[in-house]
Order: C-alpha cells, then structure tokens, then sequence
C-alpha cells in the first residue's frame, strides 16, 4: 500500500501543474457548494429569526376563529380581556414573553397615492418591541398613552417623505365594517434591515389601535416568546383551550420550512452539476495519464502486476488529487463563509412579503454538517468518475500497452 | 527439464480486413539453463513467439507449456501471477518506471510477489552487485545511461528467480560497449546460476553468446542449431 502511495505521488508530481490544476478544480467547486449551502442556511436561518423576532414570535395564541390571511377584526375572531390572557399565558412555564397584539390593515393617503399598510396595535412596554426600539433611528418610540403618535419604518417614512413630528392621514378597517380616518403624528422611523417590514408596518400604542378599529379591549394574537424555542409544542400544548388556537413558529413559518426543504432539493441538483463538472477534470486528468503512461502500465502488467492494481494505482491518484483539492477547498469555502458571515453581504430588497421577512443582508452560516456532508459527496463522486480511467488502464492488454497502443 | 515447449502455435493478428499470419505452426522446446537466441529479419515472428512463451498474449491456436502447465487455459490473473513468478523480461527499450529508483525497479516484482522487507533488501542488494550498479541503486532511469537501464532492467527480470528470462533485442538500443556488457552480464549469471534466457535479435554481436540458435522466417522455425544445449 505504500509503495502503491508513493509511486501515485510521484506520478501526480511528474506533471506538477496539470495534477495542481486538476486539483484546484475540485478545490473550487467544493468552495463554491460550501459557501452556496452557507448562504442558503444563512438566509433561511435568518429570515426565520427575523420572522420570527417581528412577526410570529415563538408562539401565538389566537381566537379559534381567527383567520391570519383575512385580518378580521370582529370581536368573535378576537381575544377578549387581551392583557388577561396575556398574563395567564406569562405564567406558564419556558413563557418569557406574553404580549397583546392587534393587526389591521391600513391605507396611507397622501395627495398623489395610497398605500398599503400593516397596522400593528402593541404594548409599547413589551420587550417583544426590543427588535425595533433597537432600530430606531429617529425620534423615539411611542409610549402606551399616545393617542396620536405611531412609529414607521424608514422605507416607508422616504416613500411617504415624512419625517419625525410629520403628519400622516391614515385609515383603516373597523370590527364593524366602516372605515375610520385619523391624522397621525410620526414619532419615530425604525429600520430593522428587513426591506417588508420597514415599508409596509405602523406601529401604535394598543390601546389607540383597539379605539381606531373599534375593537375595545380585544386584540388579533397573544405574541409569546419562549426561553427554549425547543419547548414550543410542549408549551402549546399546555396552552391549547376550546376557545383559541395555539400556533407554533414552524407551523406560523411553514412557507420558510418549505422553502428550505426546496431550496435543499435545487442545491442538490446544483451539487451534482458542480461536483460532475470537477469530476470531468479529474476524469480528464487521469484519461490523459493512461495513455501517457500506456507502455508503463504494458510493463507492469508484464512484471505481474494484475489489473486490479493497476485500477489501484491510478485509484489512489485520484484520491490523492481528490483529497488535496478537498483540502484546500474546505479551507477557501470556510473562509469564505466565515468572511461573510461575519460581514455579510448586501441582497436589498428582493421583494418578498410578510410570510418571508429577509433581512437586506445574507450572513453564510457553514454548519459542521453541512461541510462533512459536502466533502464526503465530493470524494465519493471523483472517486466513482475516476473508475472509468482507472478500469481504462486496468483492461489494456500487456502486449498492446508495451507498444504503446 | 522443459521450461516452456511451444506446440503447433499459430498467430493471427488482424488489422482492419486484413489479416497477418505471424506465427505459421511453431514446435520449440526450451530446456532448463539454455542460452537461446531467436534469431530472423523484422516480420519473422521472434517478437510475437517471445510474447507467447511470455503469457503476455494468447496464441490463436496450439498450446504453450511453461514449466509443464498449459497457460493457453489460464485467465488474465493467472497468467499475471505466472509473469510475477516464473518469468523475467528484459526489452528493446529500457522499459523501466521512470519515477522509481534503480533499486525500486528492481524491487517491484518482489514487492508483486509478497516478499518481506528483509528478503527484498538482501536481493535487491544482490542483484544490483551482480549486474555492476551497487553505486546507481538509487539513481532513477533519467539519471542513468542506457547501457545501466538495460542492466537495471536485467536485474529486475532476475528478482523473484524466475525459470525463464525472455529478452526482446536487448541490445538493440545500446552501442556496441554497453550491448557487450549487457549481454556478458546476462551469459555470466546463466553459466552461475543456470536461469535460462531466451533473446529475439538479429544482430551477429549478440547471436555469438547464444548456445542455440532458433531462426525464423515468415512465421515458421527454419533453422534449430544447437538444440537443447546448456
């Protein structure tokens, strides 16, 4: 076996460059699928923390007739006596967080346009709010008994082209079906990086909300945090009630599990168009060393060497080419993630919506999984390409090899 | 003691739609210890009789016996193991492993043969002393001249005692000093330790060595001097 590893090395080392080429193509490659699948973990991990930091929380409880999708505001389909429940909520064990929230939908009216806005009725004390009075990046952040002041996010505030203390005419839907209209004074713009909530989210003090929408002392959801998000089903399943729906951060956020599981199917097909190429090299490489060396294989056949050896020798070459590359690849693809991840790099807004909020910037995350996963496919795949030089060199003929055929 | 008998061999090599007869019907025997020159002009069939006593191809019909056995009926590996074992080729060209050392060379067929660390040492050593290149072990073939490749070669065609050496125009690429060494270094371990070589060549230097002389000519045996004489 040894001797078997030193002549594949010094056959690797006759045509240095070519071998380091061939090598640096599956460094390359295995670069390149590590930072994929880092970019792709890190962005749907990321738009999962921040779906769920501003959006779903790590569970909700909700009216047994409330549906999401309708933002109804009818008292049926609303907690009643919100701060009530909250608190028995907050009770419970792993519960860190219990707040009320009200959701309507709103329209901007300026003089040239109307938008589309998320109204979110909250408890300016919550430490729910934390991600946003975190972003604040003018003015300050309501307080429970504004009767005027909302809080906007920067995208919208530059569409809109207010500033703090502006005016806004906002209307919204109220439980009984009207429509109400209210002059609204801005306290303060957040950005929280995440391009779909800063342009389409007001937020305001509950209680003002519930008057606006004629929704008295009921709220859309109870948004819980948990210290273990592992708890989740656990703690829903100590909360669940005839009366409400307990909904947990995976089923709220199964749009961004199911984008995982596909954007995990088109990496796999996106692995195998790279890894196949890298192994075309490879293949490439060994082809040509068959029939350069083609005498030298007819001589070692001659001197007793049997094919399986043969298949071996240039095996074992292929493993040595693979596992540098391999080598040097997990290096750069680590690198190359850690950089990233630490600095991320800048997507903008790329349009998605409220089921889906990604940050404008992806932060790779290299999981140990996922780069022994990668490798292990890139050594299994060059390895398999390379039989067929390998069984190439090992079917010649000794005394069509010794002449160089 | 038969070595290798030849019986009513043929060879049929067929390129395209033509077909070459190069062996037409040979009988031979070779005794234990000769010094046999294959001797005829290009096309006689020497190199293709050569390769068939060899086992590195199959004749297309009768029947070849190296040391009493019929390889005509052995597979692609048995017939590997007999070359490891029972044969040594020397050819035309230094057919040595360029990346190897001298002493590596001459090392490989023990190494085939699972021969352990120790008894590979003490015949490698012996073996490089036997044919003059002590000096050159570790020298590879680039670094050696023709003549030393040539004897590096004969070295490793003697490694696990084969019954058989079978050299294809030794000498052909050698001038006319290092032919003589050559061929004086493979005659001297004949006379000393009775291996028995059989040599294609059609150059007169090296057909006055021989102690029997098989000509050829157009695939059939037209002259048989000296048969079966050590």
């Amino acid at each position: 076996m040894f001797q078997l590893i030193k002549m594949a090395y010094r056959n690797l080392n006759r045509n240095r460059r070519r071998s380091i080429l061939s090598a640096l193509a599956v460094s390359l490659g295995l670069a390149l699928l590590l930072f994929m699948a880092a970019i792709i973990k890190g962005e749907i991990q990321g738009a999962m923390q921040t779906t769920i930091a501003l959006q779903t929380g790590d569970l909700q409880v909700r009216a047994a007739s409330y549906v999401e999708e309708k933002s109804s505001l009818k008292w049926q389909d609303l907690i009643a006596n919100p701060d009530q429940v909250a608190a028995q909520v907050k009770s419970v064990p792993h519960v860190t967080i219990a707040t009320p929230r009200l959701f309507a939908t709103g329209i901007i009216n300026t003089p040239s346009e109307a938008v589309g806005v998320q109204l979110m009725g909250i408890d300016p004390a919550s430490e729910a709010n934390a991600p946003i009075v975190k972003g604040m990046i003018a003015g300050n952040f309501i307080t429970a008994d504004d009767q005027n002041g909302i809080v906007i996010g920067q995208t919208l505030a530059q569409k809109l082209g207010v500033k703090v203390g502006d005016q806004i005419d906002l209307s919204a839907n109220t439980s009984n079906g009207d429509i109400n209209e209210q002059n609204f004074i801005v306290r303060g713009i957040f950005l929280t990086d995440t391009p779909a909530y800063d342009k389409g989210t007001i937020l305001m003090p509950l209680a003002k909300a519930q008057a606006f929408t004629a929704t008295q002392n009921h709220a859309s959801t109870i948004f819980i945090m948990l210290d273990d998000r592992d708890q989740s089903n656990a703690v829903a399943a100590a909360l669940t009630s005839p009366n409400y729906q307990v909904l947990t951060w995976q089923k709220m956020n199964d749009l961004v599990i199911q984008l995982e599981q596909l954007a995990n199917s088109y990496m796999v097909l996106f692995y195998l168009i790279v890894l196949g190429i890298t192994a075309t090299v490879i293949v490439n490489t060994l082809i040509m060393a068959v029939y350069e060396r083609t005498r030298e294989i007819g001589i070692l056949a001659a001197i007793g060497m049997k094919g399986r050896r043969i298949m071996s020798l240039f095996l074992t070459e292929a493993g040595m080419l693979a596992l540098g590359g391999i080598a040097f690849g997990l290096v750069l693809g680590s690198l190359l993630s850690m950089y990233f991840g630490k600095y991320g790099f800048y997507i903008g807004n790329i349009g998605l919506n409220y089921q889906f909020l990604l940050g404008d910037r992806i932060y790779p995350i290299l999981t140990t999984s996922d780069a022994i996963n990668l490798t292990i496919i890139a050594l299994v795949i060059t390895l398999i390409a390379s039989l067929y030089p390998a069984v190439l060199a090992a079917q010649l003929e000794p005394v069509e090899a010794l002449h160089g055929k | 003691m038969e070595v290798a008998k030849i019986e009513n061999v043929t060879k049929t090599f067929k390129i395209g739609e033509v077909e070459t007869r190069a062996l037409r019907g040979v009988d031979l025997s070779i005794e234990n210890g000769e010094f046999t020159a294959l001797v005829g002009p290009s096309g006689s069939g020497k190199t293709t009789l050569l390769q068939l006593i060899g086992c590195l191809d199959q004749p297309t019909s009768g029947k070849v016996f190296i040391n009493g056995k019929d390889v005509t009926k052995l597979n692609r590996n048995q017939r590997a193991d007999l070359r490891k074992s029972a044969l040594g080729f020397v050819f035309q060209f230094f057919a040595l492993i360029p990346t190897l050392t001298a002493y590596e060379n001459v090392e490989m067929p023990l190494l085939l043969d699972h021969h352990s660390a120790t008894e590979r040492r003490e015949r490698v050593n012996q073996l490089l002393v036997s044919v003059g290149l002590a000096d050159r072990a570790h020298h590879r073939p680039d670094q050696l001249s023709g003549g030393e490749q040539q004897r590096v070669a004969v070295a490793r065609a003697l490694a696990t005692n084969p019954s058989l050496i079978l050299a294809d125009e030794p000498t052909a690429n050698l001038d006319t000093e290092n032919g003589r060494q050559v061929m004086e270094i493979m005659q001297k371990l004949n006379n000393e330790t009775g291996v028995t070589y059989v040599f294609a060549t059609h150059d007169p230097r090296v057909i006055k060595y021989a102690k029997r002389v098989v000509t050829l000519r157009d695939g059939v045996i037209v002259e048989n001097n000296g048969a079966n004489k050590k």
